[in-house]
């Protein structure tokens, strides 16, 4: 157990790893999806999966928002970015993630004016800063980050900042989930819930995967001894034959969720009929677009967005991997053509990615021991 | 971008929509309380963090709880990169 000794509480931590074994039904397989790339890069990091019974599957989910962003989409922020007015500005977490022709910071390093902000209230201030130029922010991720868009955007009408605009890529992770068990290849007996999601949308909008498709969820928090007793209520719920929603992060996740979120992010976007996943293909209603009252600020219809498609490279197969088809290392360029220093897909960038997590840890653990290090 | 950062209001800004100096581990930065307007934060409140905006008011040994766990996913060094960057000051 390779991180006991750093856990808080590790008496408890071993209690709980012990009681899971007890729960745990020796003639049953069990498929337990954790849908956020926080919770997966915890796994690894932490080492869970040497301390769960072999029984007990971790299915990694959709929870990565860049990693789930297709290509195309990435293409079409830079093909704007390319216009001789427009600063790219972007988090940190996108620079690395390949595009077609390039990532955001190889297109820097052709000229292109890119910059990392930190949030997307320094992507408008930049817009004051440069009056002469027209800052596009590009959005991403999960209700986390979304109602923070949401807020700035509020802002920028409000201040009637006209050289601002938002190229939203915002999704949503119900629909997601709702794929997933739409997906005839996908068995999934239980999830455990997203922690800081729920922050935002709350412990209600799960309860239909427990009332109509039957299956035990629970919102989580990050810590291994938090992501233990998550298991361990699963498992009791699995063994009862129950389903319910439960809260195992009470501490930060209410059950209501963040009402003044919720209200911005209603005020700004609503949502899109159809947007494309990659792994999931496209979901009806799973992602959200900014509102006909801010069309000056949506980057997709102050310019012309050339609506690129492209598939992955064909010899990466993210998407598998994205859906828990394929475990990371099953790829074929697995820790050879793709690595975290030159990653091919999405899933290698970002921490939370299956494959970067997966490398960083396991794979670099496992290369070690062979070379006899 | 997916980080939750515990920090401490330190000072809620007059005349200044719902911005206030926040605190994380000895780095001062404006951090936006807009989304907790429904149950605004004090100076002394503990608050999590995302993307610049104060997305929940958690307790002191939450935070302390959260920086551990932050520790512990080798991801100290990202929340600070990320904290000193609000503002575009650095």
């Amino acid at each position: 157990m390779r991180f006991v000794d750093e856990f808080r509480d590790p008496e408890i931590v071993t209690r709980t790893a012990e009681e899971i074994r007890r729960l745990a039904d020796p003639d049953r397989h069990y498929r337990l999806m954790e849908v956020c790339g926080g919770h997966t890069h915890a796994i690894y990091r932490f080492g869970l999966k040497d301390i769960l019974p072999p029984n007990i599957e971790l299915i990694h989910g959709p929870g990565c928002p860049v990693c789930v962003l297709p290509m195309g989409r990435i293409d079409d922020g830079l093909a704007l970015g390319k216009r001789p007015e427009v600063i790219f500005a972007a988090f940190g977490d996108m620079m690395r993630v390949p595009g077609a022709h390039g990532s955001p910071l190889e297109h820097k390093a052709k000229g292109m004016d890119v910059r990392i902000v930190y949030s997307p209230s320094d992507a408008l201030k930049l817009a004051r800063l440069n009056p002469d130029k027209h800052v596009m922010f590009f959005a991403i991720g999960f209700e986390t980050t979304a109602p923070s868009t949401a807020l700035t955007l509020m802002r920028a009408k409000a201040d009637g900042i006209r050289n601002f605009s938002v190229f939203c890529n915002h999704v949503t992770i119900i629909p997601a989930i709702r794929a997933i068990l739409d997906s005839p290849d996908m068995r999934i007996d239980a999830f455990i819930g997203p922690g800081h999601v729920s922050t935002v949308i709350g412990c209600r909008p799960y309860e239909w995967i427990a009332r109509d498709e039957r299956r035990p969820i629970v919102v989580s928090g990050f810590e291994p001894l938090d992501m233990l007793q998550s298991i361990v209520m699963l498992l009791h719920q699995l063994r009862q034959g129950t389903a319910t929603v439960e809260n195992q992060y009470k501490r930060v996740v209410p059950w209501e969720g963040n009402r003044a979120a919720l209200g911005a992010m209603a005020e700004v976007f609503e949502l899109r009929p159809f947007f494309e996943w990659r792994g999931l293909g496209f979901i009806s209603q799973s992602a959200l677009r900014i509102k006909d009252s801010y069309a000056a600020w949506d980057a997709e219809r102050v310019f012309e967005v050339p609506g690129v498609r492209v598939t992955d490279p064909k010899a990466a197969q993210c998407g598998e991997v994205l859906k828990g088809v394929l475990k990371p290392v099953q790829c074929k360029l697995f820790g050879r053509e793709c690595t975290p220093e030159r990653p091919v897909g999405a899933l290698m960038v970002s921490s939370e990615g299956s494959c970067a997590a997966y490398y960083n840890y396991e794979h670099r653990k496992k290369s070690a021991a062979m070379a006899g290090v | 971008m997916c980080l939750a950062i515990p920090g401490q209001v330190i000072e809620v800004l007059e005349g200044e929509r719902n911005l206030a100096v926040v605190e994380v581990t000895g780095v001062r930065r404006r951090v936006d309380l807009g989304l907790l307007a429904d149950d605004p934060p004090r100076p002394g409140d503990w608050v999590l963090i995302h993307v610049g905006f104060a997305m929940s008011k958690i307790s002191e040994r939450d935070a302390a709880e959260q920086m551990r766990t932050l520790a512990l996913l080798g991801e100290s060094d990202a929340a600070m990169e990320e904290v000193r960057g609000y503002g575009l000051e650095a």
